[in-house]
């Protein structure tokens, strides 16, 4: 569908190097990385406004690397949605649509189902300095999707809205991903990322350092970025089920106390490895989660010393080089963690 | 009522004292003008003629010149290139240059010897004594505040919305004529009156290119010099009251009232 092969890019004193991926068809795609890795780079020379120094990008099995922007296919989101603002939603929603084989009433029509999926119905004849950015996010969806792009491209979508529209357009991406429309997203968000992709790609400084799925990426991360998010390697599929009037997460047969507002859904869970608390023997606090396991590595980390204990499921407990001492933590040994239901977090797939 | 430090006191001294300079002369001259005057004077054939020469060929030469003026503007709004900055002094030259010597200089770049001339006459134009040539010298000094103007306007027009249309399947001509070129109205607008009122003032350029036919700055001087400032007056205040309605007019007409603000940065979202 969408490759890219050793893509470099030379941009003052930043540069691109050896960019290399694959999105097939139908992939969810997510280009992860901090700001200034180079993520939106990547988007813009796959959209053809960044022209690369080597390197190819095929698109359906199409080398495009040198072909016009207008030409390649592609639909690009941008970050502050670029909305026309001397045009009506409807105007912005159609401006694809011009120089088309198309009677005015099939753009029209066009206008109209497209808005109708992206719930967008009531605010066409609107001036875009009237909308919100949930609002403006969606009228720049609707007006690229219009074109029926091979792949959307979306630049840090979700990143300026507030919490609640974020929730909303992560259901409104997934609807769009499941009919069948192939995305590539960058974000510097892993939770976005965990929550969305089934692809993904860590990019810093300017070259990609991990591709993978999303559980070979977080369980394994070859990169300060994802090492960052230590505490990201207790990062389990789970079901939220309601039991005796509490809320559980369910990993394989792990049951998990946590506490959140879902309801019987499917998700990830995470823990932070800093929040996981280490006894040898059970003990009486406000953790309401206690189990027992076996040590099974000790690995020393720049942000301290890694305990891996499997209790059912693998647990990463991050601790002081002075409490593998003082507890005496050696490879083998039974060991009690214990986490708080607040300390476990929920993101819905 | 908002209270006022001395040094601020002393800023609105100094800025009141400015515009007392400026409308004092003016008011002067409106209060020594009888409405009879006015009236006899703008009956004259002469001055009618002058002052509809004067907006005609400024008009013509504002329109005329937009034409290469506004795709200059976006080239430098948008485009590195080599000496760039040359080019905008270039630009700039005629404000700081005498309009005298403008004027001498358009002379002797449209007078019958030259290769402008010559194609002139080829069609049986000289722009020498003739409106095209007033309109040349007009447009010569007043140039530059359409392009700086222009230049800003294109500027503000975010460089995301323009590759957004790209993306969107439009041709970098589209892209110019259905987002830049909206986006940059206001500053645009404001450069072509601009353009326009600086033309229509003209004095010391159109007078070497061409004395006759009159302009009214030319008109005001010859009756300056033939008879003397009470003959002068009349049609200057004429003049000036037509200008200003003109203007007022233009101002309402335009999407922005701040059209006499060059270089102000339009909202882009």
């Amino acid at each position: 569908m969408l490759e890219l092969k050793n893509i470099s890019v030379r941009a003052g004193d930043f540069s691109l190097r050896e960019i290399s991926f694959t999105v097939s068809k139908g992939d969810y795609f997510i280009l992860l990385g901090e700001s200034g890795a180079g993520k939106s780079m990547v988007l813009e020379t796959i959209a053809g406004l960044v022209s690369p120094a080597s390197g190819e990008i095929v698109i359906n099995g199409k080398e495009v690397t040198g072909e016009k922007i207008q030409k390649r296919g592609i639909g690009l989101v941008f970050q502050d949605y670029a909305i026309f603002p001397h045009l009506t939603v409807s105007e912005n929603i159609s401006y694809s649509l011009h120089g088309r084989k198309l009677s005015h009433q099939e753009k029209k029509k066009k206008v109209l189902v497209i808005a109708d999926q992206l719930n967008i119905s009531g605010l066409l004849d609107r001036r875009p300095s009237s909308l919100s950015g949930g609002e403006l996010q969606r009228v720049a969806l609707a007006r690229t999707l219009i074109q029926d792009p091979h792949v959307l491209l979306l630049d840090e979508p979700l990143a300026s809205l507030d919490s609640r529209i974020k929730t909303e357009l992560r259901s409104l991406l997934r609807k769009i991903h499941r009919q069948g429309q192939t995305i590539l997203h960058v974000t510097h968000d892993y939770e976005e990322a965990l929550s969305l992709g089934n692809r993904i790609a860590v990019i810093d400084n300017g070259a990609i350092v991990q591709s993978g799925t999303p559980e070979e990426v977080f369980r394994n991360p070859r990169s300060e970025f994802i090492a960052h998010f230590v505490g990201v390697r207790n990062f389990f599929p789970a079901k939220i089920i309601r039991e005796n009037g509490s809320t559980k997460a369910l990993v394989d047969s792990l049951s998990v106390n946590i506490f959140t507002q879902e309801k019987e859904a499917s998700g990830f869970i995470l823990i932070r490895g800093e929040d996981i608390i280490l006894s040898n023997e059970q003990i009486d606090s406000s953790a309401t989660n206690n189990f027992e396991g076996t040590i099974c590595e000790i690995t020393p980390t720049v942000k301290g010393v890694d305990v891996i204990i499997d209790a059912g499921i693998r647990f990463h407990a991050l601790v002081t080089p002075g409490s593998v001492t003082h507890l005496e933590l050696t490879e083998g040994k039974k060991i009690w963690l214990h986490f708080k239901a607040t300390a476990v977090k929920f993101i819905p797939a | 009522m908002k209270n006022y430090q001395p040094f601020q006191l002393f800023l609105i001294l100094l800025g009141a004292l400015i515009l007392l300079f400026i409308i004092s002369p003016l008011l002067g001259m409106f209060l020594k003008t009888s409405p009879a005057s006015l009236f006899e004077t703008a009956k004259e054939a002469e001055v009618a003629g002058s002052i509809w020469l004067t907006i005609w060929t400024s008009m013509a030469a504002t329109l005329v010149f937009a034409l290469a003026a506004i795709p200059l503007s976006y080239l430098l709004a948008r485009k590195s290139f080599p000496m760039k900055k040359l080019v905008t002094g270039i630009i700039d030259l005629p404000v700081v240059i005498p309009h005298s010597a403008a004027g001498i200089a358009i002379l002797g770049f449209v007078s019958r010897d030259t290769v402008l001339g010559k194609m002139g006459s080829a069609v049986g134009l000289n722009f020498v004594g003739n409106p095209a040539g007033i309109a040349i010298a007009m447009a010569f000094v007043s140039i530059p505040y359409l392009i700086n103007a222009a230049r800003d306007g294109f500027a503000g027009v975010s460089e995301r919305t323009e590759k957004a249309a790209l993306t969107l399947g439009a041709s970098p001509s589209r892209v110019f004529f259905t987002i830049s070129l909206p986006l940059a109205r206001r500053n645009i607008i404001s450069g072509l009156i601009l353009m326009f009122a600086r033309g229509m003032s003209e004095f010391g350029a159109v007078i070497v290119v061409a004395y006759h036919p009159m302009i009214t700055p030319v008109l005001i001087y010859e009756r300056f010099g033939a008879f003397g400032l009470k003959y002068a007056r009349p049609v200057s205040v004429l003049f000036i009251l037509i200008s200003l309605t003109l203007f007022i007019a233009l101002r309402m007409l335009s999407p922005d009232n701040r059209i006499f603000t060059s270089g102000q940065k339009k909202k882009d979202q």
